[in-house]
């Protein structure tokens, strides 16, 4: 983009000379670059007004109405928002996104240990490895869950057939309240897992050798040189990982929904926010199901300012 | 009960007549439509099963009419409802398309669907069909099938476990006892006496409920029925099951459907209906299953259900929507659909065809829908109160909560929904 704005550039310096003295015509050199940059900038632009930005100016409204199945909003101010604060299950679909956010964050430390093993130099079957973490992250969720579910089951599955062995009865999984949440929350970061790594095993690529090669003339062992240098130097990298994570985990739907599904008996005490969105927006309370979409805007946005103001804390910057 | 609802179906089959009688004076709905008509009209449906057969109708009716051209449109179940949502919103529903019992009313209440014209008879179809899809007096759908609910059982299973099979006159107690035995002497194996769907209550707790005397729904659609005494003894039936061990529990059916258990020998019986024949003729034991009819309790009742074609109001091309609806609602469009296997056809005698496809007896279904039918609880949005249902009962059955406790939460939510309606 600024390759193309160049020549403009060149001739306004040409003219400039003899105009130095007026500043309206710089004005409108400005102008002109300014719609240049509009002009490369406005597909993308009218991509994010039209899809982003107008749906949530759309259902921040919808979310003041009662706005039945077949549409016809009518305006009923704030009775959404009094029925959400007053509904036991929106509150317990914030505790259960929390706790599969909880879940995903375990995992960035697990990436963080797994990147520094698989970028040691000369470990053989390296691509074998990125290619194995890495898959699960672009497998559709439903294909993922459809596998899961049957390694979950309570009767015929492999993880309680291998309890079994050693004598434990193993729960249903994903049909037993708190089981399911935590079946949900180990399969989202085995997910996330392989996204992970490749955004670390890039970091860890930017880590000079040097580094390495010094502090262990000086005598670091591996676990120091860990902590001491890929971690802080890693940090940004970290940084962005856990802020993605987050709102990943906020939008936790289809997972939950596949592997679960909707006629699960333990489906309310572990629904989403997104799915209690969803449910609602079934059975025709479109209002309800608007007012459940800011709150999650909101809980994203103040989830991501928190992590913005305490990167200060723990971030090096080099 | 009994006799209300079939003075109520007469009365709205009259009604019906008389609603395609008048139209008859008005805009293209009438019996004789121009063979010659020429027009592109749409039809949706789910089940991609019976794409064949609904393909096959569209060839028989091009016959009749040359130039109508239809188009279908196959959206699976999960999203069928959602899209027509969206299509309702928007004024661009399909021309024709499939509507189930719980959907109905919503949409003829919103004045999205086009009444039947005189080219649908009413007395050729199960009054309780022509209840379901009559909304304020007038039929709107074309019933397509239906199904009833009867007892699937594996005899291989009965022998292993040396427990008789059922006889068509059993009641809930032998029917329980014999589900005891078998879960009792073949636990080694892992085996239930019965595995049902227990989600959802077409399958298993409508029927106890209206078996016990009790109602799903009062009559005039305003009132829940869990709270009476008779629907909580329905709904202890079905807890008494799971809690001896009779029945897998909910959370078990969630992780293993109940047809997969019963397929794979894992259950000796399954209460269902006639959409699972066809599973059943591809199954592997395919040659030592047997039906019963359901196990009496007060009485003998079981819910019927069945689709419907429909026409949308906003059809820009109704006079040949119409045409098509008519036909569909025919005999020979049933008979099609019955000798493929596809369904079981809505059209009075024309089940024969559907009968013979399995070696056993599905007159059986044919008999209960004749005898002891009731129609299926729906109101305007039956959706919402079938998420109370969805959401308050596994506790009831999985012995969480006590029955009668998680009965009367469930009414008094279900009240507070069909208040909103």
């Amino acid at each position: 983009m600024s390759v193309s704005i160049a020549p403009q550039e060149a001739g306004a310096v040409t003219t400039a000379p003899a105009t130095r003295s007026t500043p309206p015509r710089r004005r409108r050199t400005d102008r002109k670059e300014w719609l240049w940059a509009a002009l490369f900038v406005a597909p993308l632009l009218f991509g994010v007004l039209v899809f982003y930005i107008w749906p949530i100016i759309r259902n921040a409204y919808f979310s003041f109405t009662t706005w039945g199945v077949f549409g016809g909003a009518t305006w009923s101010g704030l009775s959404n928002y009094q029925a959400m604060l007053a509904d036991p299950s929106f509150w317990r679909s914030i505790v259960n996104t929390l706790v599969y956010i909880g879940f995903l964050l375990i995992g960035i430390p697990l990436a963080v240990v797994f990147a520094s093993l698989m970028n040691r130099p000369g470990l053989r079957f390296a691509t074998l490895y990125r290619t194995a973490f890495f898959l699960p992250y672009v497998a559709m969720p439903a294909a993922v869950a459809m596998v899961w579910r049957i390694i979950f089951n309570g009767d015929f599955g492999v993880i309680n057939y291998t309890l079994s062995l050693v004598g434990i009865k193993g729960p249903n999984w994903l049909s037993t309240e708190w089981f399911a949440l935590i079946a949900v929350g180990l399969v989202g970061m085995w997910i996330s897992l392989g996204f992970n790594l490749i955004v670390l095993s890039a970091g860890m690529k930017g880590i000079p050798p040097e580094m390495y090669e010094a502090s262990s003339l000086d005598g670091a062992s591996r676990m120091r040189q860990f902590f001491s240098i890929t971690v802080p130097l890693l940090s940004p990298s970290i940084f962005f990982v856990s802020v993605m994570t987050v709102i990943t985990g906020f939008q936790l739907f289809d997972l939950l929904y596949a592997l679960m599904g909707t006629q699960n008996p333990a489906i309310n005490q572990t629904q989403s926010m997104v799915y209690l969105f969803f449910a609602h927006q079934q059975t025709g309370d479109n209002g309800y199901a608007a007012a459940v979409g800011m709150a999650i805007l909101l809980l994203v946005g103040v989830f991501t300012i928190i992590q913005f103001r305490m990167q200060k804390r723990w971030v090096t910057y080099v | 009960m009994r006799k209300a609802l079939l003075a109520a179906g007469a009365a709205v089959a009259a009604a019906a007549l008389l609603a395609g009688c008048s139209s008859n004076t008005g805009s293209g709905s009438g019996a004789t439509a121009d063979h010659n008509l020429s027009a592109s009209i749409s039809y949706a449906f789910w089940d991609v099963n019976q794409k064949p057969a609904m393909e096959a109708l569209i060839k028989d009716f091009n016959k009749e009419y040359p130039n109508i051209k239809v188009t279908t449109q196959v959206t699976p179940y999960q999203n069928y409802f959602t899209k027509l949502q969206t299509q309702g919103s928007s004024k661009t529903l399909p021309d024709v398309f499939w509507m189930n019992g719980p959907n109905f009313q919503l949409y003829a209440s919103n004045g999205l669907l086009e009444p039947v014209g005189s080219g649908i008879d009413p007395a050729n179809y199960p009054k309780a069909l022509n209840e379901l899809y009559s909304y304020d007096g007038k039929q709107y759908g074309a019933p397509k099938d239906f199904d009833t609910i009867g007892v699937f059982y594996n005899k291989a299973v009965f022998d292993k476990a040396g427990v008789a099979y059922p006889t068509a006159d059993w009641t809930w107690d032998e029917f329980h006892q014999k589900a005891k035995e078998i879960s009792d002497k073949l636990k080694a194996d892992g085996v239930y006496g019965v595995a049902s769907g227990l989600s959802g209550g077409q399958e298993v707790y409508y029927n106890t409920i209206l078996q016990a005397g009790g109602e799903i729904i009062s009559s005039d659609g305003k009132k829940s029925g869990y709270d009476s005494a008779a629907s909580i003894k329905g709904l202890q039936f079905v807890r008494d099951l799971v809690a001896d061990g009779s029945s897998p529990t909910p959370s078990q059916l969630s992780d293993t459907p109940q047809d997969q258990w019963f397929i794979n020998s894992k259950s000796a019986m399954i209460w269902s209906g006639t959409w699972l024949n066809a599973e059943l003729l591809a199954s592997p034991i395919k040659d030592t299953i047997a039906l019963a009819p359901l196990p009496k309790g007060e009485k003998q009742a079981t819910v019927i259900h069945g689709l419907a074609n429909v026409v949308a109001k906003d059809s820009k091309n109704k006079a040949a929507a119409v045409a098509f609806q008519n036909y569909l609602g025919g005999k020979q469009a049933a008979e099609t659909q019955a000798e493929m296997g596809a369904a079981n056809p809505a059209f009075n005698g024309t089940q024969d065809a559907f009968v013979k496809t399995a070696p056993w007896d599905l007159n059986i279904f044919e008999k209960a829908a004749a005898d002891y039918a009731y129609p299926y609880p729906i109101s305007k949005n039956t959706a919402a109160w079938n998420k109370a249902e969805n959401d308050l009962l596994p506790d009831a059955f999985s012995g969480k909560r006590p029955v009668a406790d998680v009965a009367k939460d469930l009414a008094k939510q279900m009240n507070a929904d069909l208040a909103k309606e």
